[in-house]
């Protein structure tokens, strides 16, 4: 039997709400199965379970804030007996925090239905389902003795409303995130020493390769300069791999094999995320346009990932097409390096002695001097360039 | 269809690509990008949507008279003819 708490997702994050179970006692789970949403500064993250298993027990109820490292569910490991012959887990560690008293857990009620309360009949088993999903008993068909609503007629009434619309809103709280963005920079800006570099790009080879391409291919599968700059960045961390990894206090900088490449997405509200594109350098253009595609579409619904926000090991911050020429970035602690890249514009370059309008973009490195020196630095950027200047490969 | 027909789809896919927005408050003559907030990425999506649902290749070339949402429904009603 393994415990499952609620994550930690971010240094400055103190407690979650639970806002959804996925998953039921009873259900197999695998590694990386989402089975909880929970919400957070940043939004309503999915969480995922690091062990695979049968769910014993689900031990917090939805609404309820729990801080980081509180059990939340008890998972049978797969092939265990029974689970009352598995040793009880292992005592909570100590610091654990008792739930916060914050302000009393919203617990689903049934809408009030239409007639009287009392006309309807239903089985004590059959008003609970239905207060904890959200049914009206008025709405569901009864098949138990005149009529009575019983608990399989509430499961299936669930299973054949049509699923539950994405929120539109999705539960953003702007001043939470704000305090988010503030404390996770106003870390990076104390205790890492930045360094800066700029090179100006000539994208005009890769802009007319992605016209060309993109003139032959229905909507959905068009690429954008975006995806195209984002490759060439994960791309390069090959000849200057220092900069793709995490630095933690009170530790050696530890460098990843893989490349988590953040993004940042900016939301209308106000406000900022940079979910990562898991094993980006696995990836060609076309695999990582999908991913971006559909890591925007998710943090706009909020329905980011735990291991998205949680596992970035660099971040590339793009102005898009109506920004200014050049961004600077502040690194996403605990990484070590973030790359901006500027909007790209035609500028007047010098090409075979004479001068050529090209579209051009300026990319930027903010890295930890702990971590790399701005010779390696330069080095990345001017890789950078030569990748763009390669013909575009989907 | 009728131009209230091709606007309410239009408001739909937008709504879908952009959850934040409100439909209602989308002015026929808000731009979509610089008005609305709409990034490169989004409109993209809006743009595969629409394609999805009526079948138009809309290409890269058309994007320019995709800006607002008066220019958009004068393109599709164009586009789908009578």
């Amino acid at each position: 039997m393994t415990d499952f708490k609620m994550p930690s997702l971010g240094a400055d994050m103190e407690a979650g709400k639970l806002a959804q179970w996925l998953v039921a006692p009873g259900d197999k789970v695998a590694r990386g199965d989402v089975v909880a949403v929970v919400e957070t500064q940043k939004g309503a993250i999915e969480i995922e379970c690091f062990d695979a298993g049968e769910v014993a027990e689900l031990v917090a109820k939805v609404g309820q804030t729990l801080p980081v490292g509180a059990l939340l569910a008890r998972i049978g490991s797969p092939g265990a007996a029974e689970a009352g012959t598995v040793p009880p887990a292992a005592p909570a560690p100590t610091g654990q925090a008792a739930p916060i008293p914050g302000p009393e857990p919203v617990f689903a009620q049934a809408p009030q239905p239409s007639v009287e309360p009392g006309a309807i009949l239903a089985s004590p088993a059959a008003k609970a389902r239905a207060a904890e999903a959200r049914v009206a008993l008025s709405e569901v068909a009864g098949s138990g003795p005149g009529g009575a609503v019983l608990l399989a007629d509430v499961d299936r009434h669930i299973a054949a409303r049509p699923a539950a619309p994405p929120t539109a809103k999705p539960g953003l709280d702007m001043a939470e995130m704000r305090r988010a963005i503030a404390a996770a920079m106003t870390r990076s800006k104390r205790e890492i020493p930045h360094y800066y570099l700029s090179h100006e790009i000539d994208l005009q080879t890769a802009q007319d390769g992605l016209a060309a391409l993109n003139a032959t291919r229905t909507p959905d599968r068009r690429l954008l300069m975006g995806a195209l700059l984002v490759r060439a960045a994960v791309r390069a961390l090959d000849k200057v791999p220092e900069l793709n990894g995490r630095y933690e206090a009170g530790t050696a900088p530890a460098r990843s094999e893989a490349v988590h490449c953040g993004v940042a997405v900016s939301l209308r509200g106000g406000g900022l995320i940079a979910p990562a594109i898991l094993d980006a350098a696995t990836k060609d253009t076309d695999a990582l346009m999908a991913a971006m595609r559909d890591l925007v579409a998710r943090a706009r619904a909020g329905r980011l990932r735990m291991s998205e926000i949680t596992q970035g090991t660099i971040t590339v911050s793009s102005l898009g097409e109506s920004g200014v020429d050049a961004l600077f970035g502040v690194i996403f602690p605990p990484q070590v390096a973030l790359v901006g890249f500027g909007t790209p514009r035609v500028r007047p370059m010098i090409r075979d002695g004479g001068v050529a309008a090209r579209l051009a973009v300026t990319v930027s490195l903010a890295a930890d001097h702990r971590v790399s020196d701005g010779r390696r630095g330069a080095l990345f950027l001017a890789e950078i360039d030569r990748l763009l200047q390669e013909p575009l490969t989907p | 269809m009728t131009r209230n027909e091709i606007r309410a789809a239009f408001l739909a896919d937008m709504t879908e690509v952009a959850p934040d927005l409100d439909p209602a408050a989308i002015g026929e003559t808000d731009r979509f990008q610089d008005d609305l907030g709409l990034d490169s990425m989004d409109f993209l999506n809006l743009v595969s949507a629409l394609h999805k649902r009526f079948g138009l290749p809309i290409p890269e070339a058309d994007y320019s008279r995709l800006v607002t949402l008066a220019m958009a429904l004068d393109y599709l009603e164009e586009a789908l003819g009578p």
